[in-house]
């Protein structure tokens, strides 16, 4: 325990309790818009494609947070807009278009990586690795949270209608189309700036888990954004702890608490729970 | 304070000269390539109920998401009251059809209605108390005050889909767009739906609806536009439903009509 005291003081500790609490609002918070708009599968496809962004950014610029930084945006872009382009042609449905999409990108990711002989580094991005976050990845992790929760909260009456009922909210004169584009842009700037903390694979977990679980037990729209937040926030702090004691993977096991939280509210909330006329 | 918004026609039915039409001019609509809507023309005034009848395929929701502003025709033009009809955002209120409507969205039947007023307060101002007395007046006048705080998929089908029009009320829209509202109705649901349309349209309101029932169509609506791709009869239903009329509309594969 007095080991565990000890680390805490380190600034390294800090700094990741801090991208902890950050990275989980932030997901938490944007969490809400994956589950209202049911298209958690999609975003998991994505935030695999962002590999190859990653990879093909190093191998062209070295390791800059900058570069890679954009360069999983234009990959996360590129397989999503690519796999709705494909769709619209008629030729492929989508969910089809972005499996064969994804798991392509994601596989040159992985071949460009291995040739760069950053084999070690692979497992950071596809679980995360906390520790290494520096000071510029949490200001970004600040920034790009700050920039979801702004905009959501001040575009919040149209962009709940946009959710509900695309079709009336464009008849209603609501830009509908940009709406869409700007969700999936925050997504993917919110699963970005996460990457470090919880890796490619695992990030879908965190980007949709606390607001599923706030669904369960609220049936009130706002109180998922502000309560995923809390719970996202509040589960990987927790989590952070417990990892060290218990020498666990720091992501895998904020991952694997969001899902124990989102477990227990489906067996006992008490609006929807499973267990809750046997009680 | 009486804006030129807050019109109503007293007594609807009779003719405004002039004014409350709607008038559609030449309409087509393709997707991609291939074409759905050609040469469309009707006009129909505030306080009818009007059909869009037709085939499968036939363009029924096409002309809908025109209407609505879903999207752009490739030729061909709408107005109301010789305005064009999508400078006025306020005045159409899509309804959309009830298997499209995710019912589980955390949302409650007040917050439905309130998106009502979103085309009159735009993205920066709130609800003030002048909406929110419109909101409580839409929900008192479908009955829905005392379920305003129930989550919409506590509700049973009527009160879904009345809890849909009272949001348009609310958006004090004159013209009414529903997708196929009758679906999955029962006859007591169809009559009490078909009632509460008429006493919308009878206080000055125009509703244009997707049909797809031959037999109830009469019962329901006074006005129907037969269409299949083309415009093929319009006027007052029991006219257009006439035997010649579906049978281009429907060809062999017309369904029997029971009068």
């Amino acid at each position: 325990m007095n080991e565990f005291l000890q680390f805490l003081t380190e600034p390294i500790a800090l700094r990741s309790l801090w991208a902890c609490a950050v990275i989980g609002f932030a997901n938490g918070f944007v969490s809400a818009l994956v589950v209202l708009r049911r298209s958690s599968l999609q975003i998991g496809t994505i935030s695999c494609a962002l590999l190859p962004g990653i990879a093909l950014a190093i191998l062209l610029f070295g390791f800059m947070q900058l570069s890679i930084l954009i360069g999983a945006v234009i990959a996360g872009l590129m397989v999503g807009l690519g796999s709705l382009f494909i769709a619209r042609s008629g030729k492929a449905d989508h969910d089809t278009a972005l499996s064969i999409l994804h798991t392509t990108a994601f596989a040159l990711g992985y071949i460009i990586l291995i040739r760069l002989g950053l084999q070690q580094k692979v497992d950071d991005w596809l679980f995360g690795n906390i520790m290494s976050m520096s000071n510029t990845d949490l200001w970004i992790a600040w920034g790009t949270g700050a920039i979801a929760v702004l905009a959501i909260t001040v575009l919040y009456r149209p962009l709940l209608i946009c959710l509900f009922d695309p079709r009336a909210a464009t008849a209603m004169g609501i830009p509908t189309r940009a709406f869409s584009y700007g969700i999936f842009a925050l997504i993917i700037l919110v699963l970005v700036s996460s990457l470090q903390a919880v890796g490619a694979f695992l990030t879908l977990g965190l980007m949709v888990a606390p607001a599923a679980t706030m669904r369960l037990l609220t049936d009130r729209a706002a109180l998922m954004f502000w309560g995923g937040g809390l719970i996202g926030c509040c589960g990987s702090v927790l989590a952070f702890f417990l990892s060290y004691p218990l020498g666990w993977h720091p992501g895998a096991t904020i991952i694997v608490l969001q899902g124990c939280i989102f477990l227990t509210a489906w067996l006992l909330s008490p609006k929807y729970g499973l267990l809750r006329h046997r009680s | 304070m009486v804006s030129e918004h807050d019109h109503i026609c007293w007594g609807g039915g009779h003719h405004h000269s002039g004014g409350h039409t709607l008038a559609v001019e030449g309409l087509c609509a393709a997707y991609g390539k291939t074409a759905v809507l050609s040469d469309i023309s009707f006009s129909a005034s505030c306080g009818q109920t009007m059909a869009l009848i037709g085939p499968n395929g036939a363009g029924k929701s096409t002309l809908l998401n025109l209407l609505a502003g879903l999207m752009q025709p490739t030729a061909g033009a709408m107005s109301w009251n010789g305005v064009p009809l999508h400078s006025m955002r306020h005045e159409t209120a899509f309804m959309p059809q009830r298997t499209e409507v995710d019912w589980r969205f955390p949302i409650t039947v007040r917050d439905l209605v309130e998106m009502g007023r979103y085309p009159s307060t735009g993205i920066w101002r709130s609800l003030r108390r002048h909406d929110i007395e419109i909101v409580d007046k839409a929900l008192d006048t479908l009955e829905l005050t005392e379920l305003q705080h129930r989550q919409i998929g506590a509700l049973s089908g009527g009160q879904q889909q009345r809890a849909f029009l009272a949001r348009a009320l609310a958006q004090e829209a004159h013209i009414l767009l529903l997708d196929e509202p009758f679906t999955g109705l029962d006859v007591p649901g169809m009559e009490s739906l078909a009632a509460l349309l008429r006493s919308l349209a009878e206080e000055g309101r125009l509703i244009i609806a997707s049909h797809h029932d031959l037999s109830t169509a009469a019962q329901i609506f006074d006005h129907s536009l037969l269409l299949n791709n083309r415009a093929i009869a319009f006027g007052p239903t029991a006219g257009v439903l006439h035997e010649q009329n579906l049978h281009t509309a429907f060809g062999k594969r017309r369904l029997t009509v029971t009068p």
